[in-house]
C-alpha cells in the first residue's frame, strides 16, 4: 500500500510540473531542469513557478496532515483538525494584522516573521480551544465551538483586509483564501527546514503518541510525562499549522481527511507507520488538489481550499456517519 | 519485617481537600488487598492516589521503602501497572497491540518491540487465556475479553504491584471467577502484589488476603477476610436496613418479612431454604423450628424468619424447646412441613407435625401454594 502511495506521489509531482497553461512534454522535463541551454521560457516556468509551487504543496500538505493527526490524537476526536478547531483562522488573523501593519508602513515582511506571527496566532487560538475543551465534555461541542472561533477570526480578518491599503489588498485577498501560488525558492527553503524538522520530532514522538492513544491515564501509567507531552504535542501541531498559514493561507479539511484515509488504507493506527504515511498522504492530497485548482478552469485558478473541501468534506461526513453507527 | 507496600498517614482527595484521612496500608509482597465500601466512598480516589495519578494531600506512599513522591513517572511504570474502569477507545488496534503497550517502559526511543518483548506479550496473553484472540480488533471483543486483555497489558509491564479499579464490573460470573483466579495465580507464582476495589463481597472474601473498608472520612476497618466479613460490620458499612449480610454464604439476604407470623415451617438439613426464600418473596412472615445450630437452614432462618426455635449442634431436640415451638404453632394457621424423614436427633419435629395434623392446621409441603 505504501508503494502505491509512493508511485502516486511521483506521478502527481510529474503532472504538476508538466501541466498548466504552457504544457511541457514529460520527456522534456529532465532536459529542461538540468540543461541550461534549453528553452528559456520553459526553463523559467518550471524552475521559477511550477517547481517551487509543487514543493510547497508537498511540504505544506504533509504539514497539514500531520498537524491534523496530532490534534486528533490530543483530543481523542477523529474530526479534530487545525481548520475545524479554528486554529487556522486564528493564525490567519494574526498574520493578516502583521501584514497590513507592515505593508502600510512599507516594510517587507520576512518569512520568519510571518511564521512567528502565524505561530502566535495558532497558540492563542489553541489556548481558547483548550479552555473550551476543559469546560465542555462532549466532543461535538468542542468542534462546534472551534468552528465558531474560526468564524469570528475570519470575520475580523475580512474586516481588516477591507480597510487595508489598496495596494496590498489583491495580494492579501489571494492569500487569505489559501493558495500555493507565488511561492519562491526562499519560501520553500524556510518551510522545508521548519516543517521537516518539526515532522522529524513528531516522528521521534511516535512512542508516547502510541501510548496516549490508549488514553491519558494508561499513558501516564506507562511512564509518559503527560503534562510535558501535551505541551509538546500542542506546540508541534501549532508550528506545523502556522507554517502552512504563513505561506499558503488557510487550507481546509486536509488535516482531518488525510489521517483518516491513511489509517483506513493501511489498516493501522500505529504512529510509527501513520506519521510518515500521513505526511506522504497530505503531500499527495495537496498535489492533486492544487493540480485541479490550477488546470480545470484554466486560466482561472480556483482557491485550493475549495478543492480540498470538495474532496475532504465527504470524508468527514463519512467519519461522522460511521461514528454514529458504532454508537 | 518491612512491608513491601505501605502508606503512612495518607490523606487523599481532590483540589487540596482531603476526602479520606489516615490511610495506613501495610502489605507484604504478593498479597492481595481489596477495598470495599459503598459507592462514592472514595475507593477509586485511594487507588488513583497510590498510582500517583492524583497527588496525595498528605502523607506518604512507600513501595519497597521508596516514597513514590520521589519516583519519576518512568520509575513508577516499573513498579505499578493499572487496570482502570474507564473504557478505552482504540482505533484499528489488535488485542496484541493493546497488550504490547505494556512493554512501553522497556522499549527504545521508537518503541519497537524486541523478540524478548514479544515473548513477554505472549506469556502475558497466555496467562489470561487470550492468546487465541490476539489478532482480533480490540473494539470488536466482549467486555470480559477486554478486561482480560487489559490485565495482560498490566502483566506484561512486569510490575511489582498491579492496581485494579473494579475489574469485575460488566463481567458475567464466568469471567469474574476467571479474572480473580488469574489474580490469585499471579500473586502466588510471580509474587505480584494486587490492590483493587471490588463491589462483589463474595468475591472479595474469597480472593483477598486483606480487606479494607472505605467509608466516608476514615478507613472504618482493616484486616483479614475472617475479621472483616462479619454480619454486623458489613451491615454497618453498607448501612443495611433493608436486608442483611450472611458471612457464611458471603451473600446478602433480602429484608425479613414484617408482621405477625401465621406460618410455621418445620425444616432441617437444608430442606427449608427454598421455602424460606419463597415466603420472603411473597412477604409472608413465618417462624421455623426446630433447627440445629449447625444446620444450613438455621443460618438462613436467622436472616429471614420472625422467630427460630433451635438447639445446639448434635443434640437431641429437648422437651423445653419442643413445648415452646408447639405453643407458637398453636397461634399459626398454616404449617409447611419440609421434612420427609426423621432421625434420632430431630424426632421431636415428627411429633410437631403430628400435633399440627391433630390441631387441624392447614398443612402443605411447599410455600408456592400459599
Amino acid at each position: 500500500m505504501l508503494a502505491i502511495l509512493l508511485i502516486l506521489f511521483i506521478i502527481l509531482i510529474i503532472l504538476n510540473i508538466n501541466l498548466g497553461s504552457v504544457s511541457v512534454r514529460i520527456g522534456d522535463i529532465g532536459k529542461i531542469l538540468f540543461d541550461q541551454g534549453a528553452n528559456i521560457t520553459e526553463h523559467d516556468i518550471i524552475w521559477k513557478i511550477r517547481l517551487p509551487r509543487t514543493m510547497a504543496a508537498v511540504i505544506l500538505g504533509g504539514a497539514l496532515a500531520l498537524s491534523g493527526f496530532l490534534l486528533q490524537t490530543y483530543f481523542n476526536n477523529p474530526i479534530a483538525g487545525p481548520y475545524v478547531l479554528g486554529i487556522s483562522s486564528g493564525s490567519k488573523l494574526v498574520v493578516a494584522i502583521v501584514m497590513v501593519m507592515a505593508l502600510s508602513r512599507h516594510y517587507a515582511v520576512s518569512s520568519a516573521a510571518l511564521i512567528t506571527a502565524a505561530f502566535v496566532g495558532a497558540m492563542i487560538t489553541m489556548g481558547f480551544v483548550l479552555l473550551v475543551a476543559r469546560t465542555v465534555q462532549r466532543s461535538s461541542m468542542l468542534i462546534v465551538s472551534g468552528v465558531m472561533i474560526g468564524y469570528i477570526c475570519s470575520a475580523i480578518t475580512d474586516f481588516i483586509i477591507t480597510f487595508a491599503d489598496d495596494a496590498s489588498i489583491v495580494n492579501l485577498h489571494n492569500w487569505s483564501n489559501g493558495s500555493f501560488s507565488g511561492t519562491s525558492w526562499v519560501d520553500v527553503k524556510v518551510m522545508a527546514v521548519v516543517t521537516l524538522l518539526t515532522s522529524a520530532i513528531v516522528f521521534l514522538m511516535s512512542k508516547p503518541i502510541g501510548a496516549y492513544q490508549l488514553g491519558e491515564s494508561y499513558a501516564q501509567n506507562m511512564g509518559v510525562n503527560i503534562r510535558l507531552f501535551r505541551i509538546i504535542l500542542v506546540s508541534l501541531s501549532s508550528i506545523l499549522c502556522a507554517c502552512v498559514i504563513a505561506f499558503a493561507g488557510p487550507i481546509s479539511f486536509v488535516g482531518i481527511a488525510v489521517p483518516h484515509l491513511i489509517k483506513a488504507l493501511l489498516r493501522t493506527s500505529k504512529p510509527l507507520i501513520v506519521i510518515p504515511a500521513c505526511f506522504l498522504g497530505g503531500a499527495i492530497f495537496c498535489l492533486g488538489c492544487d493540480l485541479i485548482a490550477r488546470t480545470v478552469f484554466a486560466p482561472l485558478e480556483l482557491s485550493i481550499s475549495s478543492v480540498t473541501a470538495v474532496f475532504g468534506a465527504p470524508v468527514v461526513i463519512g467519519i461522522m456517519l460511521r461514528k454514529r453507527e458504532r454508537g | 519485617m518491612e512491608y513491601f507496600f505501605r502508606t503512612s498517614k495518607l490523606a487523599v482527595g481532590y483540589n487540596g481537600k482531603p476526602l479520606i484521612k489516615d490511610i495506613e496500608i501495610r502489605l507484604n509482597k504478593g498479597q492481595i488487598l481489596t477495598l470495599i465500601g459503598p459507592n462514592g466512598s472514595g475507593k477509586s480516589t485511594i487507588l488513583k492516589s497510590i498510582t500517583k495519578y492524583l497527588k496525595s494531600i498528605y502523607g506518604t506512599v512507600y513501595i519497597d521503602n521508596r516514597s513514590i513522591a520521589d519516583m519519576s513517572s518512568k520509575d513508577m511504570s516499573y513498579q505499578v501497572s493499572v487496570v482502570l474502569t474507564e473504557r478505552i477507545k482504540t482505533e484499528l488496534m489488535t488485542c496484541e497491540d493493546v497488550v504490547a503497550t505494556g512493554r512501553y517502559p522497556y522499549t527504545g526511543l521508537l518503541g519497537i518491540l524486541s523478540s524478548q518483548d514479544k515473548l513477554q506479550v505472549r506469556q502475558a496473553m497466555e496467562m489470561v487465556n487470550a492468546w487465541d484472540i490476539r489478532e482480533r480488533d480490540f473494539t470488536q471483543i466482549s467486555d470480559g475479553q477486554k478486561q482480560r486483555i487489559l490485565l495482560a497489558r498490566a502483566i506484561c509491564q512486569e510490575p511489582q504491584i498491579i492496581v485494579l479499579d473494579e475489574p469485575t464490573s460488566f463481567l458475567d460470573v464466568h469471567y469474574k471467577l476467571e479474572l480473580l483466579s488469574i489474580l490469585r495465580a499471579m500473586s502466588e507464582e510471580r509474587g505480584i502484589t494486587v490492590i483493587m476495589s471490588l463491589h462483589e463481597l463474595e468475591m472479595a472474601q474469597k480472593v483477598s488476603d486483606l480487606v479494607m473498608c472505605v467509608k466516608g472520612e476514615y478507613i472504618t476497618h482493616w484486616g483479614s477476610p475472617q475479621q472483616i466479613f462479619r454480619k454486623d460490620l458489613i451491615g454497618e458499612l453498607y448501612e443495611l436496613s433493608n436486608g442483611s449480610y450472611n458471612p457464611l454464604f458471603g451473600s446478602f439476604e433480602m429484608e425479613r418479612p414484617k408482621g405477625e407470623p401465621k406460618v410455621f415451617v418445620i425444616a432441617g438439613g437444608g430442606t427449608g431454604i427454598t421455602e424460606f426464600r419463597t415466603l420472603q418473596k411473597k412477604r409472608i412472615p413465618f417462624v421455623t423450628g426446630v433447627l440445629h445450630e449447625n444446620d444450613i437452614d438455621y443460618q438462613l432462618a436467622n436472616d429471614l424468619a420472625s422467630e427460630v426455635f433451635w438447639v445446639k449442634s448434635f443434640e437431641r431436640i429437648g422437651e423445653d424447646i419442643y413445648r415452646q415451638a408447639l405453643k407458637k404453632m398453636e397461634s399459626c394457621d398454616t404449617v409447611i412441613n419440609c421434612l420427609q424423614c426423621y432421625g434420632e436427633m430431630n424426632e421431636k419435629n415428627k411429633k410437631l407435625y403430628e400435633e399440627a395434623v391433630l390441631m387441624g392446621l392447614k398443612i402443605v409441603t411447599n410455600a408456592d401454594v400459599l
